[in-house]
């Protein structure tokens, strides 16, 4: 399997579900042992990318590929093999519901290796410790917020320490403060381990100055930029200024004129008003 | 199903996946299975007798709620019963899995969702169906004793007597084939229904997860009886 930090190469990529094009003539490299923060509006197709990358879903056409290998170009076995090193967060954290927090993140070690459940205990709670849920280990998903169950669900991530980890809007929904210690514990990662992938998706701008050494950014169903951090904040391109500076597109014509309600509307909602 | 079955072989770890299925599926549904086998065996002890009675054959009433309870009723029932119970708790977990990216969190870990999630389901009901429905024919055969004997008054010994001598190995063997059929039938498609709830084009999110909990039931009951029909064609 590949050795050293692996690139992320999409190659002429055209995604999307049956008819419906998500994105089309995607082209870019990720590179190996870097953050790369894959940047859009919301319903802009990243987590579609996402998916792809990840090999849930084929692409419509294109190739992408990983530390060197065209994905859906490896045999089943070699494909598994190679997801085996990736750490993948999901949006919602998609934790398993009917475990508990410490099972969720040594699930895959219990059920790869021989080790006992209690023997993965020690690292699971070491992971645990990473995003401050140690006194939590023992607690269902349904017991925690959205951003514990998020935060668990980066442990779970980390559990294998993967060379390639891939992160679905791991700071929305989250406080500023735990934003932040998202962003902390991404950049503690890539110290620690210099060989290590991490690609996050994302529209938090925030998030994108703290973190991104790379950035891709997604427009209109297809690449809008694809470049480092620096040369993203000197670009004088139209529509990535408008969403670096978060200065809206337009005013929607409606809500500008803030028309009347009907009168019949109006009455009726009176009525219930002061019901 | 075979997927299913296939991936029950491929893990070291099942048995304990099993053991908490056979909790879910069989030991949860004790009291709802003895509930209903009860009134079961007690309103064919009320029918039973009455119909007998005009014939002067009430003497064969252990013999009818028997061999109906153990041929026909018990395994139709029970699984009947599962199906609402179990089949449909089966479909929602899966459903609620499929929409909220857990299986694919799954797939991503390198665990195979049908060997994590299908396999236990299947092979915990092929365990369990049999037992709920033994479970079944004997709370029925003594509801239908309460009814009969403790009720109406008819002879406790000539009530067991012919239950003694009428029902044979064969009626109670195909009770068995019939209960490990259903077990397939409720816990493959259930699996499926939840499995596939994103393909759904009935609904998307939960709704699907609904639809898809609905069509298991639905689904479940309806192959149960045509599956009875063939296999009691069979059995005779």
């Amino acid at each position: 399997m590949t050795q050293g930090a692996w690139d992320i190469r999409l190659e002429n990529l055209k995604l999307g579900y049956g008819d419906t094009v998500v994105l089309h003539d995607v082209a870019a490299t990720l590179p190996g042992g870097k953050i790369s923060v894959i940047l859009g509006g919301s319903g802009g197709g990243k987590t579609t990318l996402l998916r792809h990358i990840l090999g849930l879903s084929r692409p419509l056409a294109g190739k992408i590929y990983l530390g060197g290998h065209d994905i859906f170009a490896l045999p089943d076995k070699e494909f598994r093999r190679l997801r085996r090193s990736m750490g993948v967060l999901f949006q919602d954290g998609a934790l398993l519901g009917g475990l508990t927090l410490a099972e969720n993140v040594g699930l895959s070690l219990y059920e790869h290796t021989n080790l006992r459940f209690d023997d993965i205990r020690g690292l699971v709670l070491h992971k645990l410790s990473l995003v401050g849920l140690e006194d939590f280990a023992d607690y269902y998903p349904n017991q925690l917020s959205g951003g514990m169950r998020k935060r668990a669900g980066l442990a779970r991530a980390l559990a294998t320490d993967p060379p390639l980890l891939l992160c679905d809007e791991p700071t929305s929904g989250l406080d500023p403060i735990n934003a932040a210690q998202m962003d902390a514990l991404l950049l503690a990662m890539r110290e620690q381990y210099p060989d290590m992938t991490i690609v996050s998706v994302s529209h938090d701008l925030a998030s994108l100055y703290n973190i991104a050494d790379h950035v891709l950014v997604l427009n209109s169903g297809t690449v809008a930029f694809s470049g480092s951090l620096e040369e993203l904040k000197n670009t004088d391109d139209p529509f990535l200024r408008r969403f670096l500076d978060r200065k809206a597109d337009r005013v929607p014509a409606a809500a500008a004129r803030n028309p009347e309600l009907a009168p019949k509307v109006r009455a009726a909602l009176d009525a219930w008003l002061s019901r | 199903m075979l997927a299913g079955l296939k991936a029950l072989f491929s893990g070291t770890k099942q048995l304990r996946k099993i053991f908490r299925q056979m909790y879910v599926i069989g030991a949860r549904s004790f009291f709802l299975i003895a509930l209903i086998a009860a009134f079961t065996g007690m309103v064919l002890g009320l029918q039973g007798y009455y119909t007998l009675v005009k014939f002067g054959a009430e003497g064969m009433l252990g013999a009818l709620i028997a061999l109906s309870l153990i041929m026909e009723l018990g395994p139709v029932l029970a699984a009947i019963m599962v199906a609402g119970r179990a089949g449909s708790a089966m479909a929602a977990e899966i459903g609620v899995m499929r929409i909220s990216d857990q299986i694919d969190a799954l797939t991503v870990m390198d665990i195979d969702p049908l060997g994590y999630l299908v396999s236990p389901r299947i092979a915990a009901s092929l365990i369990t169906f049999p037992l709920l429905t033994a479970l079944f024919d004997v709370i029925g055969i003594l509801g239908g004793y309460v009814s009969g004997v403790i009720m109406l008054g008819m002879n406790g010994g000539v009530y067991f007597y012919r239950i003694d001598t009428s029902v044979v190995w064969h009626d109670v063997s195909g009770g068995f084939i019939k209960s490990l059929v259903f077990a397939l039938i409720v816990s493959s498609i259930s699996c499926f229904q939840g499995y596939f709830a994103h393909m759904r084009r009935d609904g998307v999110g939960p709704v699907a997860v609904g639809n898809a909990t609905t069509s298991a039931v639905v689904t479940s009951c309806i192959l149960i009886l045509v599956a009875d029909y063939i296999l009691t064609s069979f059995l005779l």
